[in-house]
């Protein structure tokens, strides 16, 4: 017998017992169906995290100084030794970029959620950072009216502010906020620009920012005297990040008074080494991805395994006949093989297209994105073949095992 | 070689001959030779001996009915005919191969091109037509689609079932049903007919017309082995073997074994 009329025979039997093919897809179709949500979830996370996240909070070429790392899943002891380590200071940072090359930009940075209100809307706690050097080239930041604070501005701490554009239409309904009054912290500063809308990140705006100088009255309120949250350093090129990098460890090793045995009390964060702490997520996330929808497709097999065996005892006359008149052992075992098999992928494929549905649902309807792997789908088509075949070859060779004559006998 | 009078028979004296020639493959025209078959079973430690050393020979064209009261030891004999069991001794010829001999792909391969079987409760496939129940034996010997649909088709027309290919056996007369197992049989051309208590589900009539189609396909060659417990039915075939106890008891043409029961 051939595989053609194998399948024919096992679409055949399907079509006769629907409700109870439905009922034994079932495990399957939800298993691969995870697999491929999971799945594209955690694709659609991680081109997500490496393409916009990383790069809009630190951006290329370009590495951050911190007291320890903006993001990451640290244990409790590593917290205790980091809020431990020194604090970075302006002299730090003044000692950091005397040291850099002429290419190379740099920026000092503070922040914190500080009270802001204006003549027109009630006070809010949002996002208020005092900053210095070249803060807006490496973020590359422009503005959509008015203009952005100057290096003179910068270094006399002149009250002016720079907001986003959601604090704009916040404070100023209606109207346009350049030459207005916003006190931020208790202190009045003049509106000179609206930045150009940033996007959001994970539902997150990233319109909702007020920038002053680290040298204005908003330093004192941000961070305690002469300390910063941190810097940032950009070179024209990855070498020169590297190098720069390298300029400013030694920098902060001599500042700190490490020994040569002692480690970094301080880090430097790229974004490739942010997103280490993304690729440990993702790690644990495709395991969850993995065991869940395993669990579900070992139930899968088992319900395949019993509904066969049914069929197998229900069906007995007929392999007696069968084998009456010259179906072989390997005919009997390849009948129900194909039958459990073609089960499985009729359940997998179903599953595939749920799991798209699921996934492009999710994208629609919350921040997380999701993209489907093109992989996934050939894995969860794969998965339900192989599941089908494990869940079928002892049914199928009992089946096939079965005594013509005492099978004929059978009811 | 064909007894006087009836054409295809063997007779006894022939029959001894090729039965005595233990070990030996018998001539082409012996279809069916079987030296000394017991089977036994094994009931729970207690040996039962089904056939106690039966000797068979059917020539090709024979017409013979196997009759004999139950636990005469028949249907095991028409398992071991049919090749649907081994006999723990003994030799069994089928068409010059020694099937005896043969593992169970073997003796599919024998059952699928050599013996077509005709059942007492029909044994078709419920749920598939009765072209598509027809085409199974060629499924299993390997025949292209297209042409085991031809003779699929022809089979069932040869039988006067041409207008209801397409019906399920549950659409169908119990007459039809055996008709369509008549075409099965027949479709893989096999060597012999078996037929197992052919008539034992239908009425009177019916048994008559399936009886009528029996006869045809006799006289146009077909060699047809039949087994039943009913004299009337077995008074059909040109030859009746009688089992009782696991022994041939007798083995007469028709006329000598009417005369014999109708007393």
């Amino acid at each position: 017998m051939r595989l053609l009329d194998a399948v024919r025979l096992a679409f055949q039997t399907l079509r006769v017992q629907k409700l109870k093919s439905f009922f034994t897809l079932a495990g399957v179709t939800i298993g691969v169906m995870f697999l491929i949500a999971v799945v594209s979830i955690v694709e659609g996370m991680g081109s997500y995290m490496e393409n916009d996240f990383v790069a809009k909070l630190i951006g290329v070429n370009t590495f951050q100084l911190r007291r320890f790392p903006m993001i990451s899943d640290a244990s409790e002891s590593e917290w205790r030794e980091w809020v431990r380590r020194p604090r970075i200071t302006f002299d730090d940072a003044r000692e950091v970029a005397a040291a850099l090359p002429d290419d190379a930009l740099w920026s000092v940075e503070s922040s914190d959620n500080i009270a802001i209100e204006s003549r027109f809307a009630r006070p809010r706690a949002l996002e208020a950072m005092a900053v210095d050097g070249d803060y807006f080239r490496i973020r590359n930041m422009e503005v959509s009216q008015g203009r952005l604070i100057s290096p003179q501005e910068l270094t006399l701490g002149s009250r002016v502010v720079v907001i986003g554009e959601e604090i704009a239409t916040r404070f100023f309904p209606r109207l346009s906020p350049i030459g207005r009054t916003l006190k931020v912290g208790g202190t009045s500063y003049e509106v000179i620009g609206v930045a150009a809308k940033q996007g959001s990140i994970f539902g997150m705006s990233m319109d909702r920012f007020v920038i002053t100088s680290a040298n204005a009255p908003l330093q004192r309120i941000v961070n305690p005297h002469n300390l910063i949250d941190g810097m940032k350093v950009k070179s024209s090129t990855t070498e020169g990040m590297f190098e720069a990098r390298e300029t400013v460890r030694q920098v902060m090793r001599s500042r700190h008074r490490l020994r040569p045995s002692q480690k970094d009390n301080f880090v430097m964060e790229t974004s490739e080494s942010a997103l280490e702490f993304w690729t440990k997520i993702e790690g644990n996330l495709v395991i969850a991805g993995v065991i869940l929808p395993a669990i579900a497709l070992i139930v899968g097999a088992m319900v395949i395994m019993n509904i066969m065996l049914v069929a197998v005892s229900e069906r007995t006359r007929e392999i007696g006949i069968r084998k009456a008149i010259g179906a072989k052992y390997r005919d009997i075992l390849a009948q129900f093989l194909v039958e459990a098999t073609t089960l499985s992928i009729i359940g997998a494929a179903i599953g595939v297209a749920l799991g798209i549905i699921i996934s492009q649902a999710i994208a629609a309807l919350s921040p997380l994105p999701a993209t489907v792997a093109p992989w996934s789908i050939v894995i969860g088509i794969l998965v339900g073949a192989g599941v089908g075949v494990i869940a079928g070859v002892y049914p199928a060779s009992r089946a096939a095992r079965l005594d013509p004559i005492v099978a004929l006998r059978a009811e | 070689m064909a007894g006087p009078g009836e054409p295809g028979l063997s007779t006894t004296a022939e029959r001894r001959i090729v039965l005595g020639d233990a070990g030996g493959a018998p001539e082409k025209d012996w279809v069916i030779v079987a030296r000394g078959l017991t089977r036994e079973y094994d009931m729970g430690g207690e040996i039962v001996r089904a056939l106690r050393g039966v000797d068979i020979a059917i020539r090709r064209n024979e017409y013979v009915a196997i009759m004999g009261p139950s636990g005469s030891g028949k249907s095991t004999l028409m398992n071991l005919i049919g090749c649907l069991d081994t006999p723990t001794g003994g030799e069994y010829w089928l068409n010059g191969m020694l099937v005896s001999d043969m593992n169970d792909d073997e003796l599919a391969r024998i059952r699928n091109r050599e013996i077509g079987f005709v059942f007492q409760t029909f044994n078709l496939l419920p749920r598939a037509s009765a072209l598509h129940n027809v085409e199974l034996p060629l499924v299993y010997g390997g025949v292209p689609a297209a042409e085991r649909r031809k003779r699929a088709a022809e089979a069932l027309d040869s039988v006067g079932l041409a207008d209801r290919m397409s019906h399920r056996p549950n659409e169908l007369s119990g007459g039809q049903r055996q008709r369509v197992a008549i075409a099965r049989a027949l479709v893989n051309r096999p060597s012999i007919l078996l037929a197992d208590e052919p008539t034992g589900n239908l009425d009177s009539t019916t048994s008559a017309e399936i009886m009528n189609v029996f006869e045809t396909l006799a006289s146009s060659g077909q060699t047809v082995i039949m087994v039943t417990h009913e004299a009337d039915i077995a008074a059909h075939a040109r030859r009746v073997v009688v089992l009782r106890d696991g022994m041939v008891e007798s083995d007469d043409r028709r006329e000598k074994f009417a005369a014999r029961i109708g007393g």
